[in-house]
């Protein structure tokens, strides 16, 4: 029935969630308000946060919110690739494992027991993880939230079948664009901007405070040298891991410099 | 014969994160009423240990989506009492528009998007647009007010980056506060002719007696300040302490069928309620007084006991927001001089609650010589709410078993659905298993 009544061209979108805190689908939420004939140009199949109805796959767009951190989860992820023809995972923790992936560097028994009294009923892995780490991922939009502009231009790509426009430049860029003067240059701040994609609009450094790194590792960067860079200037170094094993810590480029500043430290430490 | 129902449903829809429902009905008895929470466990409170203080607010905010603000909220009066920091009147006034912008926001979203389809009969709030433009539109614009609200003082809406421990990283500009005046007095008027329509919702008939639990302040609506207060239960006595005595009162327990602990009310361990309705029941004579007069002239009967009726509640709270924030904006005149109070790393301990959309949130930090947490308790209201929604379940069910499964589950849906839970937030969300066995 349904398929009578669903003109051909009309592409039907499903929405998933996994680990995360919701923002990031309430971003698509608000995407969807701002642009009701949004809805009216895509069939929304499956959307739980926002409408009972759930139609059945298969499904032509894919949207993922979360990161997998248990075994029922890790199941689901692939029965979603096998609904989805597109596949794109939306913010931090779908594209990187999220602020949850913290845990990734501890030891994970430790980590119920400290906030569950009976651990063994707990469905939950060592490890919180990006989807592309699962199954074959079509595009990533970063972000802790995504950005509702990006979000935005990249369900209008895919309705028009063009690549989605996503800057690769750094938040410093954006900073310069803004002509907000450089905190770690004019105040001493160790900002993570020269480091970190574009796309949040530079808000961070515009309120006079160090990018932390929500849009995770731009292309091409040289994380040694800044972190070095810092260093020098007085920065410690336990408080520079901390930075950079933060909202995006697990993505591969974050997560190697945090790795390379620990070990360094402990190497000093050592009698 | 006796006959065995069970109902699951899985996953619920039109809440915030995972969950789901599951009952099971011996002839008129109900066996099982399960409000399951599955949301994968993120484990904040362990993550937390060893940072920074000043990186809790930005880590706290991701707990929650949709209300950012009532983490950073509650981190940071916590901690600022853990290192013995005051702030001034004019940075805690700036908090209270921020949270009236989070309010705003997430009370819009639940009443448009996610509640009022339930009474108007549509599976969601697009699917409302078509016959019910104006409502719909009204709500996307007020949540975008929120929104805007969030913007200008915390610098984004989702996740806002200008919240610390002290204060502001930079004081918000009040000239840009000053000119959202005139959409916080449309947003006023909208809520107000709003109300009258939502108070006209026909709720299903069904009454409980909660324990109503919110902050009461000496003279405004509860948001970041107040003690802690409690209506009584039939096995505790009416309360009013400081938040530094929470513990003595409340206690988390974990429940097989979630990853969300359970708050109870000691010392019986018996459920009690938070958010809108609670609030309305404990605190309405604060109300800021337009909202608080329209509230009379609506016809709710008080207190509440329909947890229905909390669509009202949060179309009262909404018109709240907007005129507090439209009594702040009006005096915002000049930039605040010094936005941030300082503070050097110090051993201490230090708990607050605030009142977050969906109700009372507790923080306690201990923090390390260095002044590094070393241990963080975070009770959301979703947690607290989770055991009296069992109890409303086990009181529905007897009303709703002459039903069709699908109309009773629809019931049982759209009870759990009117208490907004943020499953999220909870850790930890919903699925509603119906189980009807040896029927037919």
């Amino acid at each position: 029935m349904h398929a009578e009544k669903r003109p051909q061209s009309k592409p039907r979108l499903a929405v998933y969630k996994f680990a995360s805190c919701d923002g990031c689908q309430l971003q698509l939420l608000d995407a969807c308000g701002r642009l009701l004939e949004l809805a009216e140009r895509v069939e929304i199949a499956q959307f739980l946060e926002a409408s009972s109805r759930v139609d059945p796959g298969p499904y032509d767009v894919g949207i993922v919110e979360g990161s997998i951190s248990t075994a029922e989860d890790r199941e689901r992820i692939q029965q979603v690739r096998r609904d989805c023809r597109f596949l794109v995972t939306i913010g931090a923790c779908a594209t990187s494992g999220g602020i949850q992936a913290l845990r990734n560097w501890g030891q994970i028994d430790e980590f119920v027991a400290s906030v569950y009294a009976s651990p063994a009923t707990i469905d939950a892995l060592a490890t919180s993880t990006p989807i592309a780490d699962h199954v074959p991922v079509d595009f990533e939009l970063r972000g802790c939230p995504v950005d509702p502009g990006q979000l935005l231009d990249l369900i209008t790509s895919l309705l028009l079948g063009r690549r989605p426009r996503v800057p690769s430049e750094s938040v410093c860029a954006e900073c310069k664009r803004r002509g907000t003067v450089c905190v770690a240059v004019a105040q001493g701040i160790p900002c993570l901007g020269p480091v970190t994609q574009a796309g949040c609009g530079a808000i961070c450094p515009a309120h006079n405070r160090e990018c932390f790194g929500c849009y995770g590792p731009a292309e091409a960067t040289n994380l040694v040298s800044l972190t070095t860079f810092y260093e020098k200037r007085g920065t410690p170094r336990e408080r520079l891991t901390q930075l950079v094993r933060g909202i995006n810590g697990y993505a591969p480029a974050f997560r190697e410099e945090s790795d390379r500043l620990e070990s360094a430290d402990s190497m000093r430490a050592r009698p | 014969m006796t006959q065995t129902r069970r109902f699951t449903v899985k996953p619920l829809s039109r809440v915030e994160g995972e969950g789901a429902l599951r009952v099971r009905v011996s002839g008129e008895t109900v066996e099982i009423a399960e409000f399951n929470i599955y949301e994968p466990p993120r484990f904040f409170e362990k993550l937390l240990v060893g940072r920074e203080v000043h990186e809790v607010p930005d880590i706290t905010a991701r707990i929650c989506g949709i209300c950012p603000v009532a983490y950073q909220m509650s981190s940071c009066h916590a901690l600022e009492k853990a290192l013995g920091i005051e702030v001034s009147a004019e940075i805690d006034l700036l908090r209270r528009l921020l949270y009236c912008g989070e309010w705003l926001q997430s009370h819009a979203l639940h009443v448009h998007l996610l509640h009022a389809p339930d009474f108007l009969g549509f599976e969601s709030g697009f699917a409302m647009a078509a016959t019910h433009p104006e409502m719909v539109e009204n709500g996307l614009k007020l949540k975008a007010l929120g929104n805007r609200l969030m913007e200008v003082v915390g610098g984004r809406a989702v996740h806002p980056i200008n919240v610390t421990v002290g204060g502001f990283y930079k004081a918000p500009s009040s000239s840009a506060i000053h000119r959202l005046l005139p959409e916080l007095e449309w947003g006023l008027e909208t809520c107000l002719t709003l109300l009258k329509e939502v108070a006209a919702f026909e709720p299903p008939t069904f009454e409980a007696t909660y324990e109503c639990v919110s902050l009461r302040h000496d003279h405004d609506y509860p948001m970041n300040h107040g003690r802690v207060v409690s209506s009584g239960g039939t096995q505790s006595s009416p309360l009013s302490i400081e938040v530094e005595d929470f513990n003595q009162h409340f206690r988390e327990r974990q429940v097989p069928q979630s990853t969300a602990l359970h708050s109870l009310r000691l010392p019986g361990e018996t459920p009690y309620l938070t958010g809108p309705i609670a609030r309305m029941n404990l605190c309405r004579d604060q109300l800021p007084s337009r909202a608080r007069a329209a509230a009379d002239d609506c016809g709710l009967e008080m207190p509440l006991r329909n947890p229905y009726r909390s669509i009202v509640a949060r179309v009262v709270e909404m018109a709240a927001a907007c005129e507090i924030a439209s009594d702040i904006a009006r005096e915002a005149t000049a930039d605040v001089n010094c936005c941030r109070s300082v503070y050097k790393p110090r051993a201490g301990v230090g708990c607050h609650a605030t009142e977050a959309p969906r109700g009372l949130l507790y923080h306690r930090y201990r923090l390390d010589d260095r002044g590094r947490v070393a241990e963080a308790e975070i009770i959301p209201p979703t947690s607290q709410n989770q055991a009296q929604v069992e109890g409303d379940l086990r009181g529905l069910l007897p009303g709703v078993l002459a039903l069709d499964d699908a109309e009773a589950t629809r019931r049982c849906e759209m009870l759990i659905r009117s208490y907004d839970p943020c499953i999220s937030c909870a850790t930890h969300f919903l699925t509603l298993s119906v189980d009807r066995e040896g029927q037919g």
